[in-house]
């Protein structure tokens, strides 16, 4: 008999990664387990560290830029803006409301296409591979809108300092509109398919509880915090760009579990549409053309730091820069990135769960290697 | 070529006035191929096979990883050429698909995978980051490229390279399968 009262097992270490596929990328989780239980869990992290701070260091601010696409690549975009944002406080620019716009369009654009992965990965990490190809189909008509408006797919660097790099044109309008129109049969479709699942719903109901307290000691953010209750988002509460114009509803949820998880996922893509079409509306309105704002040819920003956030697809991304004024590169980049902050529960989460249920926390949180690794 | 076999079309009625087949004399191999009949190395054919079912190995490593997961998705859809069957072994596992940066805590680990890869296998280097160490050359912790680990079969640039570009490139593969004589597979498309 062992400890737990169960007859006839055996206490073994688990190692998941670096190079598993449910993993997504190179997490590598050393687990001890009794039996099918785990006793505990350590992340083990570094397998994609690439040294993008010390970089940095050793770029031109415009040069730093495209660098950050890479951190959560799944939403290139939303990693520029902090970034971008730190920098100009410091420079002191103004940024046109048409560039300001277009920012937040293209940020929602790429959180819902990031959804879209997590959502998809999710599922078909819990064993539905079929589930992952809608989410998917939808990501890609997010991109072709990115794809017309600046020519990349994935790490866009469209973000510039004071402004954007392309102004909006019709080529991208067309795609959006395919988007608005695809888009809405796929949530109910994807409702129908997913959530009265009776596999999918024993996997997750009461999988990997958070409660609020927890999340917030734990410095959970995002969706993965507001799927335990508590109702905080920064684009609503500490608005930068224009957010402030814009009524953002921050759906929540209670339970705190896997299942919450993706729930909470599912009615923020909703929200996302509305605000989408909402901006884009507003983007109408004004003026083509004005997409830059007063920057100097060389961005030599006055000595001093300055850090600015924002809310992105994996929680808050914040980013502290420091210049010393003399030089024309930063004397120090930091990144607050969600990923990393919110893995940090693991080790306390999984104990006390079965092997399989590992794999549905993990996937539950839609972590990118790229963001926990730096 | 005009490699003369020692095999002979069997007499039949039917056959033209003046063919070689009905005065005995030898044929050579493309004149068996016009009859019909498939004349071919058990290598050649195994190339053939090969190269419309290569096995990649689910390994992702940075952004680039998410390109390759798209190729593989409805839209690009890699399993019209039969090369969607991802394995997460790497004993069923015929080709690696390095996606992203190699960094050093992460090089053992590739290194053991192409080692547990039987043969014979192939590898592809997708992005800047696999063939060069792209953008993080300069970093202290980046391995500046898979072919300082492992060697290289394709090299597809890109940062990341668009899917059409992903299938291109394992298209490459196939014809370097194909024609293992040349050194250098050049795109004939200008
Ligand atoms: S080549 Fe570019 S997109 Fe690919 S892994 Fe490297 S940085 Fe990422």
């Amino acid at each position: 008999m062992s400890e737990n009262g169960n007859a006839y097992s055996e206490r073994y270490t688990l190692n998941l990664g670096p190079q598993h596929p449910s993993t997504h990328g190179v997490l590598r989780i050393v687990a001890d387990f009794d039996g099918e239980t785990c006793i505990s869990a350590d992340p083990v992290i570094g397998y994609l560290h690439r040294g993008m701070e010390k970089l940095l260091e050793s770029r031109t601010y415009p040069q730093g830029l495209p660098y950050t696409d890479r951190l959560d690549y799944l939403a290139g975009v939303n990693n520029n803006l902090p970034l971008a944002l730190a920098v100009e406080k410091l420079l002191g620019v103004e940024i046109p409301e048409r560039a300001s716009l277009l920012r937040m369009l293209t940020c929602e654009i790429m959180r819902l296409a990031s959804y879209m992965v997590g959502i998809g990965i999710y599922i078909m990490d819990l064993g539905a591979v079929s589930g992952v190809f809608y989410p998917f189909q939808q990501r890609e008509y997010a991109l072709e809108v990115m794809s017309a408006l600046c020519g990349a797919r994935m790490t866009q660097g469209y973000i510039r300092f004071g402004g954007v790099q392309a102004d909006w044109n019709d080529e991208a309008e067309a795609a959006l509109d395919v988007l608005y129109k695809e888009l809405p049969p796929f949530i109910e479709m994807y409702h129908k398919l997913i959530d009265e699942n009776e596999i999918f719903l024993r996997r997750t109901k009461g999988v990997g509880v958070i409660t609020a307290e927890r999340a917030k000691s734990y410095a959970l953010t995002g969706p993965n915090l507001r799927a335990s209750g508590v109702d905080y988002d920064l684009r609503r509460d500490a608005p930068y760009c224009l957010y402030d114009r814009f009524t953002i509803k921050v759906p929540v949820q209670q339970a705190g579990d896997c299942h919450a998880r993706y729930a909470q996922r599912m009615l923020e893509v909703e929200e996302i549409l509305k605000l989408i079409k909402a901006i884009h509306a507003a983007l109408k309105e004004t003026e083509p053309g004005k997409i830059m704002g007063a920057v100097p040819k060389m961005l030599r920003p006055p000595a001093g730091e300055a850090y600015a956030q924002t809310e992105n697809p994996k929680g808050i991304m914040g980013c502290l820069v420091a210049s010393d004024g003399k030089g024309v590169n930063p004397l120090r980049v930091h990144f607050r990135r969600p990923s990393f902050d919110n893995i940090a529960i693991f080790s306390e989460l999984m104990p006390g769960h079965k092997v399989a249920d590992l794999i549905a926390i993990i996937a539950s949180f839609d972590i990118v290697l790229g963001e926990i690794d730096g | 070529m005009a490699l003369k076999t020692n095999i002979r079309f069997p007499q039949r009625g039917g056959m033209p006035e003046g063919d070689p087949a009905n005065t005995h004399d030898l044929l050579t191999q493309e004149e068996l191929e016009s009859r019909g009949i498939l004349f071919t190395s058990l290598d050649k054919l195994f190339r053939w096979g090969a190269g419309w079912s290569l096995w990649p190995l689910q390994f992702g490593l940075a952004c680039c990883a998410i390109e390759m997961i798209c190729t593989t998705q409805s839209r690009f859809d890699m399993s019209r050429f039969g090369y969607e069957v991802f394995r997460n072994s790497p004993r069923q596992a015929d080709v690696m698909i390095v996606a992203g940066t190699i960094t050093e805590k992460m090089r053992p680990a590739v290194e053991l995978l192409y080692h547990q890869m039987p043969e014979p296998k192939w590898v592809i280097a997708i992005g800047s980051c696999a063939i060069s160490g792209g953008p993080f050359v300069d970093s202290y912790s980046v391995v500046a490229g898979a072919d300082k680990v492992v060697p290289v079969d394709v090299y597809v640039p890109g940062c990341p390279p668009r899917p059409e570009a992903i299938i291109d490139g394992m298209l490459q593969l196939k014809a370097k399968l194909s024609h293992p004589e040349r050194k250098q597979v050049v795109r004939d498309d200008k």
